[in-house]
């Protein structure tokens, strides 16, 4: 199996590269911008074939080190092969 | 006093923290490595500053998980003090022994020069050796030095006297002070360093080691290392 | 497999010329091999002649360098160069440049060439203990200057910074002939035991051969077979990437590698840098007199169905060839398993003198190597024609206007691009990790000064080079180049041992181009020769230019010297008030190709400040032993910009001001204050008197210039004084400004 990881920073956490990245984005004249939020996506081929033990032990793995959890958010994907 | 120094893969502090210590003790410190699973008895622990695991997936993230720190959390809930300097520090957020995160610079580009710091509490054996109030000059060198935390755990911080460290100008001014520019990272509240609840866990981003010699071009750092073998034997 | 893969692709001419290798050469190839070469085979070859690896084009000249003093442990040939500092300690150090991969992809082309300049050093047994870069960009106006500035210097500090070793200092300046190609290049400086060096020559038939590090993947295949799209239907997956540097792996290769150096495992060894596997094997294997078989399906890979040719020609990061003493496998193994490093044995020496490569079970290669490495072209005069540089008419001061106001051309030329601050840089870098780096000898001053760990030596380090002069005049320029860091190092009070040098010209089949280099390096050996400072290591890099412009010749001189008591060292810093300033060395107000006359009137014309190394030495040895008995309190050398520049220079670092005199000598106030003559310091004393003295007796011109005091920068006579702090806000201000929110 694959596991798709998406880290994010949590809503109201500053997130100084997507300030950055929105000042750039504007200074090239793409003015329809509100905001960007920058993340980390993981992915990871999995021995486990079992798509809900699949998924169990990847949300095992955000809270343990893939996410700090004090800022950071993760979603996880889990697809076949 | 017996001192431990960990070190794990990518730390490059490891070394500068051993000669302090060795001045200040007059002897050697232990250097226990990452993967060793227990640490022999010893009064302190340090968790030197370096890039351990080369900072990837998050700084300190992966060297909080190693085998060592297992007995270095449990030994520190015993009260065994633990400094954790630079990316000691974010190993100690990580593993939990000191709450919130160090985030990535607000300027987004690694910082090294010499900074001021105010103590601002001199009642625990890492700033023994500093009256409350003290400015201080050591450097910084870091990438992910932007103190976070949510408000409640903030509030507690400040209730309880528990940042040792801000980040001042050299009068002693924090960036709300008007210390224009003092901050070098957007850390919140200016906090350079933090305790633990039972102020036994220091985590600083500064540097005390790399201003302890004259050599260096300065000595503010060394009272920190004096007052720990005067605290601890 | 199919057809046109790349093991079995036809040697067509086209392919060989994609090789960037001549008919001549190929030719010789068959003569060498007496047949035709397959494709790995001639990957090999291609690489193995290529001027990078063969110095083809500047061997010839490179030979007339003086490359021999007592103090030299081990000159050209080696990964780096190595001096003996005494107490049976030696300095590992050599320069490199990375300048087109860096302006290909700023971040990772910076950091890959720090980290292969740190793997030279710690391969033959030093730790490295400083890391320094020659950095020239394009003008600032140019639009790709700022994304270049701000990718170099984060991709040399992400590497340095990681890996643990201090970026202490080097040089960054501009100038539009740097546009299309900047150049970027990395000094790394390391202590290790004299005697316990390594070398690369391998020995024993039957000793192991072992890869460590991290595994190959198809970086930076060399960039002729790129555009050759008749290699494989399936090129997209196989195209060669630009290299990414790994610090953290490095980290732990330094670690491991020197761990392991303090065992007794180690025969020989190398690092993989340009060619990676092939030129390591070839070089191990040639200095030995030996022969090599390698079997690839043992080397660690990280891609999959990876060809002979990709595996042989990769320049992935962060890897190392060794050759272990018989019975050694296992205590070696063990070292970089601790590590989490690959460590596989992938061959064996022999006695056969032919590098033989096995893959899938297959003999994919079969290389004499003593005829390859001995029939290695070099180009003489009739190959690599050469024009010397016409000499530039001298420059009348009297056609050169004077400022208004002398303070106002000092602090436009302070803000300057090239005398502007580089703070915004070196706070990027961690220059004081390892507690080494001594409080006045951080960025932003001369030489960097870095103490021999325990002990009370020092060791300054600087990197110096000035195109203008060198374009206007080659031989003036090389030889200024080479003065120039004597000077710093002088400065300091250390003794200048021994250069690295780092060429970088343009395309060396242009007769002008060559005439550069020709011209440089004369300059260079005259320099060398009569100061002492010999050329312990090297590298040229040439074909900088693009569509047509060539860089301005460049040969960038990275210097060490020794100073045993670092508390007598001198910083160009003024220390206290009150003290007395005096010039030592000759002015005549040489204005031609000044900073005063290409910043302040907008012209580079003239020739370049002669060099006359005989008072270069005596004024020299003077100051150092002026420094030495303790007679001189701050020092400072002359250079970019003239007197008053040194002056403000020490001023502002140190926070006092001056009120400066131009002596009533004849030479306009003007030229005197910004000439560039050489051969010059700035420094103050207490004892002015015996100063004097003693330079009377030396036979050294000195004479006083001014005091030091007060918070501003004034000259006597002149009109108001100018404050440090506006000095400094336009000395320290410019780069930030220019970089803005990057």
């Amino acid at each position: 199996m694959k596991a798709k990881v998406h880290v994010t920073l949590k809503p109201g956490v500053l997130d100084p590269q997507g300030r950055a990245v929105l000042h750039a984005l504007e200074a090239l004249g793409f003015g329809g911008v509100d905001g960007v939020r920058q993340g980390k996506f993981i992915e990871l081929d999995l021995k486990e074939s079992d798509p809900k033990k699949a998924e169990a032990e990847v949300e095992d793995m955000c809270k343990k080190l893939l996410a700090n959890t004090v800022i950071e958010d993760y979603r996880v994907d889990i697809s076949e092969g | 006093m017996k001192a431990a120094v960990i070190v794990f893969p990518g730390s490059n502090c490891d070394r500068d923290v051993q000669v302090v210590l060795r001045e200040s003790m007059g002897s050697e410190p232990l250097m226990v490595w990452h993967g060793d699973a227990t640490l022999a008895d010893v009064d302190l622990i340090v968790v030197p500053g370096g890039f351990s695991y080369g900072d990837y997936l998050r700084s300190g993230a992966m060297a909080a998980q190693s085998p060592v720190m297992k007995d270095v959390v449990a030994k520190a809930k015993k009260g065994v003090p633990v400094l954790g300097i630079c990316n000691g520090f974010q190993v100690l957020t990580e593993c939990g022994l000191l709450p919130g995160v160090l985030m990535l610079n607000a300027g987004l580009k690694f910082v090294c020069k010499d900074i001021h710091l105010r103590t601002e509490a001199a009642d625990t054996p890492f700033t023994q050796g500093y009256d409350k109030g003290q400015v201080i000059r050591v450097p910084v060198a870091h990438h992910d030095g932007n103190y976070f935390t949510d408000d409640d755990t903030l509030k507690r911080l400040n209730d309880e006297n528990r940042v040792a460290f801000r980040y001042v100008n050299a009068d002693g001014q924090t960036s709300k002070e008007g210390g224009n520019g003092a901050n070098p990272n957007g850390s919140m509240d200016d906090i350079a360093g933090i305790f633990s609840a039972a102020r036994t866990v220091l985590g600083l981003m500064p540097h005390p080691e790399r201003l302890s010699d004259p050599a260096m071009g300065g000595t503010d750092g060394r009272p920190m290392f004096d007052g720990l073998v005067q605290a601890l034997g | 497999m199919n057809d046109a893969s790349p093991d079995t692709a036809p040697i067509t001419p086209e392919l060989v010329e994609s090789h960037g290798l001549s008919e001549t050469e190929y030719d010789k190839i068959l003569e060498i091999l007496g047949r035709e070469p397959n494709i790995t085979e001639l990957g090999i070859f291609s690489v193995m002649w290529s001027e990078h690896c063969s110095y083809k084009s500047s061997k010839k000249w490179l030979k007339t360098l003086p490359t021999e003093a007592p103090w030299v442990i081990c000159g050209p040939g080696e990964n780096a160069g190595i001096i003996d500092i005494g107490d049976n300690q030696a300095v590992i150090f050599k320069m490199e440049s990375h300048n087109h991969p860096s302006f290909i992809e700023p971040y990772q082309g910076a950091a890959t060439g720090v980290g292969g300049i740190l793997r030279d050093v710690f391969t033959m047994g030093a730790r490295p203990i400083a890391n320094l870069n020659s950095l020239r960009f394009g003008s600032p106006n140019h639009a790709k200057t700022r994304h270049l500035v701000s990718g170099v210097v984060a991709g040399i500090g992400g590497y340095g910074n990681c890996v643990g070793v201090p970026t202490v200092g080097g040089e960054c300046t501009f100038h539009e002939a740097y546009d299309g190609n900047i150049l970027v290049n990395a000094m790394t400086v390391g202590l290790a035991d004299a005697d316990n060096i390594f070398y690369s020559a391998a020995s024993g038939i039957g000793n192991q051969i072992v890869y460590v590090g991290s595994k190959t993947g198809r970086d930076g295949i060399h960039g002729a077979t790129m555009a050759s799209t008749e290699f494989s239907e399936d090129s997209e997956a196989k195209r060669p990437t630009v290299q990414v540097g790994d610090p953290f792996t490095e980290k732990l290769l330094i670690e491991a590698c020197l761990e392991l150096m303090a065992t007794d495992c180690i025969v020989a060894i190398q690092d993989m840098g340009a060619a990676g596997l092939t030129s390591s094997g070839f070089e191990m294997a040639s200095k030995g007199g030996m022969g090599v078989e390698l079997d690839l399906d043992q080397v660690p890979q990280r891609e999959e169905n990876m060809t002979a040719y990709e595996m042989m020609l990769s320049e992935s990061q962060e890897r190392m060839l060794m050759v272990l003493k018989p019975g050694s496998e296992d205590q070696a193994r063990a070292v970089f398993e601790k590590w989490e490093l690959d460590f596989a044995v992938v061959g064996t020496l022999t006695d056969t003198g032919h590098m033989v490569l096995r893959h899938g079970g297959e003999i994919v290669a079969d290389l004499p190597i003593d005829p390859l490495a001995l029939a290695s072209p070099e180009y003489d005069e009739t190959e690599r024609p050469w024009t010397p540089t016409p000499v530039p008419d001298a420059l009348n001061i009297d056609d050169v206007p004077a400022p208004n106001d002398p303070m106002v051309a000092l602090e436009r030329l302070l803000a300057c691009p090239d005398l502007a601050s580089k703070r915004w840089i070196w706070e990027q870098y961690d220059h004081m990790v390892m507690a080494d780096t001594l409080g006045h000898g951080r960025p932003g001053g001369g030489a960097a000064m870095i103490r021999v760990h325990g002990t009370d030596k020092a060791l300054a380090i600087t990197t110096d080079c000035t195109p203008r002069y060198c374009k206007a005049d080659p031989v003036e320029g090389g030889r200024q180049a080479v003065a120039e860091a004597w000077r710093n190092i002088t400065a300091t009070g250390a003794r200048p041992l021994a250069i690295t040098d780092c060429l970088n010209f343009g395309n060396p089949e242009k007769p002008d181009i060559m005439g550069q280099f020709v011209g440089c390096i004369d300059g260079m050996r005259d320099a060398c020769e009569t100061l002492n400072f010999p050329v312990v290591s090297g590298n040229v890099s040439l074909y900088n230019e693009t569509q047509g412009t060539a860089v301005l010749p460049t040969p960038a001189i990275g210097g060490v010297g020794l100073i045993d008591d670092y508390t007598t060292a001198a910083a160009p810093i003024f220390a206290a008030e009150g003290e007395t300033i005096v010039l030592i060395g000759d002015t005549d107000g040489h204005l031609g190709q000044s900073l005063y006359l290409r910043e302040i009137i907008g012209q580079e014309i003239g020739s370049p400040p002669p060099v006359d190394l005989e008072a270069e030495k005596k004024n020299g040895d003077f100051v150092r032993q002026q420094i030495a008995g303790g007679t001189v309190g701050t020092c400072n050398d002359v250079s970019d910009g003239g007197v008053l520049v040194a002056i403000a220079e020490m001023a502002i670092k140190g926070g006092i001001g001056a009120t400066v005199q131009v002596p009533d000598s004849g030479t306009p106030a003007h030229a005197w204050l910004f000439g560039e003559d050489q051969g010059r310091y700035v420094l103050t004393t207490d004892d002015a008197d015996a100063l004097l003295a003693a330079a009377d007796v030396a036979g050294v011109p000195a004479m006083q210039i001014g005091i030091t005091g007060g918070k501003g920068l004034s000259l006597l006579g002149g009109t108001k004084e100018t404050a440090l702090a506006a000095l400094r806000a336009a000395n320290e201000g410019w780069l930030p400004g220019y970089m803005g929110g990057v």
